[in-house]
């Protein structure tokens, strides 16, 4: 399959904070991309350049072969964003920030795309309600609901599941996987391993203004820190038998929870720093 | 770019009908920006009406325009507060992501802030003829006097869409506008400037909205406007200009 993102040798700084050094990576057409990085590594940064809200210092990134500084138009009929903080109309019902989303794009039958987003979200219910109205769940959702009108051909989602709670943040990756099956390039952001390989084809974590491994969950399995495992057992007292008699006689393990490592050991095992604890949200 | 154009066009409009909705939903501010003219009508009527010589009008023949613009005044910081609130918010991201005319949200705003004034305006003057205003021009005077508060609200609003840009929070949006609620009070809108002290005359005389003021009562009262129908349209274009040309270099600045 072909690449519908190249970036080469981005780089950003504010001021004397260099965030993005020199960063590369492409992204194929139809794939599910996790940028994996801390709070503050310039996962946002990143999002706001390829989205062509903000220029580069230097390096080079297109989209769909058009540049997204100079072709910036371009660019920008092939993307939808959904910023880290929800970019909705909180005086307007939830069908209005749809209905006017819908007539920027110009797409046909505006009503009825608005009521089958509606449907497909889940807002049906408060859809003639203002926005202000709603729980953070539901705004998300609404958001996205705004960044899905006309079938963009690459999504931008920076941080979709941040300030979730679990069901919802499940929901939210059923809606990103089904986004990719119907041929729709997501490029997410994310502070969660787990997410990122849970989600994504290819992840890239960025880290000091480099990417510092890039590849397919798979691959980055191997060259990450050795994972530990949780067993579970039925009680207290099952467990400390098991302590004891685990390796003679097999008690049943009520379950495997694999431990993932944090980001800071993932960086400390690829950077091979093992001094400085220096701590990320 | 040749479908800039068009696309500009569409774009506002969508943009200006987001306006009004948006607006139309703070009904507090409608209800102010209605109700505070309206108030001030009857309270100058009543308070000063009887001890205010106007010469040969009635009070409140005199104190409309007044009225008028300082309705105006109080009316647009809320497109200050607005245009600060969208720049401020994820919304402009959005906007600005998607493949649209770039000045569409400003044209957008100014438009819903013109239209309101519109109404408001023509709620005051319909509530004046209750409270016994009687004008006396002809079907000329009113048009000429209509353009030349259109061109006034006009300039307000680009001033109001300019604060909106270059404050940091839509306190201070609101805030910039402050010295056009106090405008209407140092000008000939509630009391000839013969009447005032030396430095305040001189003051009231020469700011934008006195001739204004006064290009609109006389010719809604029949009278010529004279030389200040010439001065009141050049202020009125030159600071829609000026604050046009200012709000739209911060805006692409800002825009990137
Ligand atoms: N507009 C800006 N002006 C100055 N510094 C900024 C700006 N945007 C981001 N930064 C800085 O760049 C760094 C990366 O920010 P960001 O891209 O938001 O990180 P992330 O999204 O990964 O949390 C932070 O140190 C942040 O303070
Ligand atoms: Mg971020």
């Amino acid at each position: 399959m072909e690449n519908i993102i190249t970036v080469s040798s981005l780089k950003k700084s504010f001021k004397t904070n260099h965030v993005l050094k020199d960063v590369s990576f492409t992204i194929r057409k139809g794939s599910i991309f996790a940028l994996l990085g801390s709070n503050g590594a310039g996962k946002t940064t990143a999002v706001r350049i390829l989205s062509t809200l903000s220029k580069p210092d230097g390096g080079k990134a297109t989209i769909g072969g058009y540049d997204v500084e100079r072709q910036g138009d371009a660019v920008r009929a092939m993307i939808s964003l959904t910023g880290q903080f929800a970019a909705v109309d909180e005086v307007l019902t939830g069908r209005e920030n749809l209905q006017i989303i819908g007539e920027l794009k110009r797409l046909p039958n505006i009503k009825s795309k608005v009521n089958e987003w509606l449907g497909t979200f889940g807002l049906e219910d408060a859809a003639d309600r203002p926005v202000s109205t709603y729980s953070g769940g539901m705004r998300r959702r609404l958001d996205i609901a705004m960044s899905l009108m006309g079938n963009p051909k690459v999504i931008f989602l920076d941080e979709p599941t941040t300030g979730l709670d679990p069901q919802n943040r499940l929901a939210m990756w059923d809606l990103v996987k089904n986004l990719a099956k119907d041929g729709t390039t997501v490029f997410l952001t994310t502070q969660y391993l787990e997410e990122a390989e849970h989600l994504a084809d290819h992840i890239a974590i960025l880290h000091e203004g480099k990417i510092i491994a890039e590849g397919t969950p798979g691959k980055l399995k191997t060259i990450m820190p050795q994972r530990g495992a949780h067993l579970n057992f039925a009680s207290d007292a099952d467990a400390q038998k098991a302590l004891q008699l685990l390796q003679q006689n097999g008690i049943a393990v009520g379950g495997l929870t694999q431990n993932m490592p944090s980001l800071e050991e993932v960086f400390l095992t690829l950077i091979g720093e093992k001094k400085e604890g220096e701590s990320h949200e | 770019m040749s479908k800039q154009k068009p696309r500009l066009f569409y774009d506002a409009k969508v943009m200006f009908k987001r306006c009004m909705k948006i607006a139309l939903r703070n009904p507090e501010a409608l209800v102010q920006a209605t109700l505070t003219p309206i108030f001030l009508m009857l309270l100058f009527g009543a308070v000063f009406g009887n001890i205010t010589d106007v010469g040969d009008y009635s009070y409140v023949d005199f104190i409309i325009p007044g009225i008028i613009l300082q309705a105006v005044a109080q009316a647009t910081s809320y497109t200050a507060i607005n245009v600060n609130t969208d720049m401020m918010k994820g919304i402009v991201d959005r906007f600005r992501s998607m493949p649209l005319a770039k000045s569409a949200l400003l044209i957008g705003h100014a438009g819903a802030s013109i239209m309101r004034n519109v109404m408001t305006t023509a709620v005051i003057i319909g509530t004046a003829f209750v409270v016994g205003f009687t004008p006396k021009g002809g079907l000329v005077d009113w048009l000429i006097a209509s353009g030349v508060l259109l061109l006034s609200v006009t300039a307000i609003t680009c001033f109001a869409v300019f604060c909106g840009l270059k404050a940091k929070t839509p306190e201070s949006a609101s805030g910039l506008m402050f010295p056009l609620f106090i405008l209407p009070f140092v000008s000939s809108g509630f009391a000839p400037t013969e009447t005032m002290h030396v430095a305040i005359r001189w003051f009231a005389e020469h700011q934008p909205m006195t001739p204004v003021i006064n290009v609109v009562r006389s010719l809604m009262l029949g009278h010529p406007a004279g030389n200040d129908l010439w001065v009141a349209l050049a202020w009125a274009v030159g600071i829609s200009v000026l604050a046009f040309a200012l709000a739209v270099r911060r805006y692409m600045r800002k825009m990137g």
